[in-house]
């Protein structure tokens, strides 16, 4: 497995900022379709996943700007307090990009576990923000994290085979 | 010591820390500045119209998928529907004649006392395009606004009853906040022996709160409350919820009461928004004794 993700890393396109500002569109996309009920509560989040990827893998071309202004679009989008998402995506980005050696060292399993930390973060400060402002707080929210958590997996495999160079078509 | 530096060829910028620190900081000013005043409404409806269409077309699969589910209606269901609508309508139309009258008697006698006349409310219809997708709130996003004169402060309802409140109106979304939110409250009256209370979401679909009930008022499973039009902000009679669970513990002071709104607040799709805000006299001024040992007058309703 370790040696299968390395082996990937080494044959990536170099990643075009196009690209970038697609995978992130299509997260809001994702984040913005109408959830609801039972959906809604585990509904992953997968602009913090999106993004986390991002500043993991390309701590440089993604930063805590791009984040923060993501997280301005959702606060528009959700009805929430300017700023909440924003503050929560910072955050998050800034831990990919302190961590980003350390959580590319493992492989994808063992990522996942390294990730769970700073999503549960992110979702907390959104829970934190709300807490202060609103002074109620619903459990359930955190269910979230754990269900991007798990989704951390497939949309690395996901985006890195998007990333690969792709055979040519004389090659098959 | 000078080793351990990273060397630096390019410049990247302010260090990472550093621009936490900034964007932090600029999103707590901005959630101080969106919770103490209002000043960011502009931004945020303007922002909203760059939202707005993207919006739209992530739930056009959803909408396309209805407007599918309805062309392929069985006939069967569609002469049933029309057969019972046409029973309703005959019904309804009697009760209206008997209205016509009513209303007719009611101003006479509103003339002969010299009462203000109570005014007809009228409505327009809009659609759901948004429910909430942040569990905290209870929120849904309806589709006309300032375009159509929507303004904050507007009652939304269906068919039956009460669903909210518009909060937020942008161009051409109004947002409104279910009576079931958390923060949001209603001054109500028992239909059946006129008791005036307030009545709070709790935060869950389905679920309302009555709270600060003394244990020894007259209210029973089954109630129903409707709005009582104290604070001005509801008009008055407009059912809101039914009384579904009362307990009365003596070792509090007050009874724990449940109720479950009257309206489909998380079922429909078109909803009616009065149009009209109602106009009071502003309150007068009070001295502060006598405004605080008031027991509950549903001023407390929602702002």
């Amino acid at each position: 497995m370790r040696d299968h993700i390395q082996k990937d890393q080494e044959f990536q396109l170099p990643v075009s900022r196009s690209f970038i500002a697609a995978s992130l569109f299509v997260a809001l996309m994702l984040n913005w379709l109408p959830w609801q009920g039972v959906w809604l509560v585990v509904r992953p989040d997968f602009v913090a996943l999106v993004l986390l990827y991002w500043c993991t893998h390309k701590p440089y071309h993604v930063g805590i700007s791009i984040a923060w202004a993501v997280g301005i679009l959702a606060d528009v989008a959700d009805a929430s307090l300017f700023g909440q998402h924003a503050l929560a995506y910072s955050v998050l980005a800034f831990s990919g990009i302190v961590l980003h050696r350390r959580v590319l060292m493992f492989n994808l399993r063992q990522q996942t576990l390294q990730i769970f930390p700073l999503l549960l973060l992110a979702y907390a400060i959104y829970a934190a923000v709300h807490w202060q402002l609103r002074g109620n707080i619903s459990w359930e929210y955190f269910i979230g994290s754990v269900v991007s958590t798990l989704l951390w997996a497939p949309l690395t495999l996901l985006l890195q085979t998007l990333r690969r160079p792709r055979a040519a078509s004389d090659q098959l | 010591m000078e080793q351990n530096q990273p060397l630096r060829f390019f410049n990247r910028g302010p260090s990472p820390a550093a621009r936490l620190a900034f964007f932090a900081l600029l999103s707590l000013l901005l959630l101080f500045v969106d919770v103490r005043y209002r000043y960011l409404e502009s931004i945020r409806s303007g922002l909203s119209v760059l939202v707005y269409p993207l919006q739209r077309l992530v739930t056009a699969p959803g909408n396309l998928w209805h407007e599918v589910d309805a062309f392929f209606v069985s006939h069967n269901s569609l002469i049933r529907d029309n057969a019972e609508l046409r029973h309703l309508n005959t019904l309804d139309v009697a009760q209206l004649l008997q209205l016509e009258v009513l209303k007719a008697e009611n101003q006479h006698l509103r003339d002969l006392l010299m009462v203000q006349q109570r005014a007809d409310y009228p409505m327009q219809l809009a659609e759901i395009i948004y429910v909430e997708r942040d569990i905290f709130n209870r929120k849904i996003l309806l589709d006309k606004g300032t375009q159509a004169n929507v303004l904050a402060g507007q009652i939304v309802m269906d068919d039956s009853g009460i669903v909210g409140q518009v909060t937020r109106v942008y161009p051409w979304m109004s947002e409104v906040t279910l009576i079931t939110d958390k923060d949001h409250a209603v001054p109500v009256q028992v239909l059946r022996n006129g008791l005036r209370a307030v009545v709070f979401g709790s935060g869950d679909t389905g679920e309302l709160a009555l709270r600060y009930i003394p244990i020894s008022s007259d209210i029973q499973n089954g109630d129903v409350l409707v709005t009582s039009g104290i604070d001005g902000t509801y008009p008055h009679g407009l059912p809101v919820a039914k009384v579904i669970h009362v307990e009365r513990d003596p070792a509090y002071p007050f009874a724990r009461i449940l109720c479950a709104p009257i309206a489909g607040v998380d079922k429909r799709r078109q909803l009616l928004i009065l149009s009209v805000l109602l106009k009071i006299p502003p309150r007068p001024e009070v001295a502060v004794e006598t405004a605080t040992d008031k027991p509950k007058s549903g001023r407390r309703g929602s702002r």
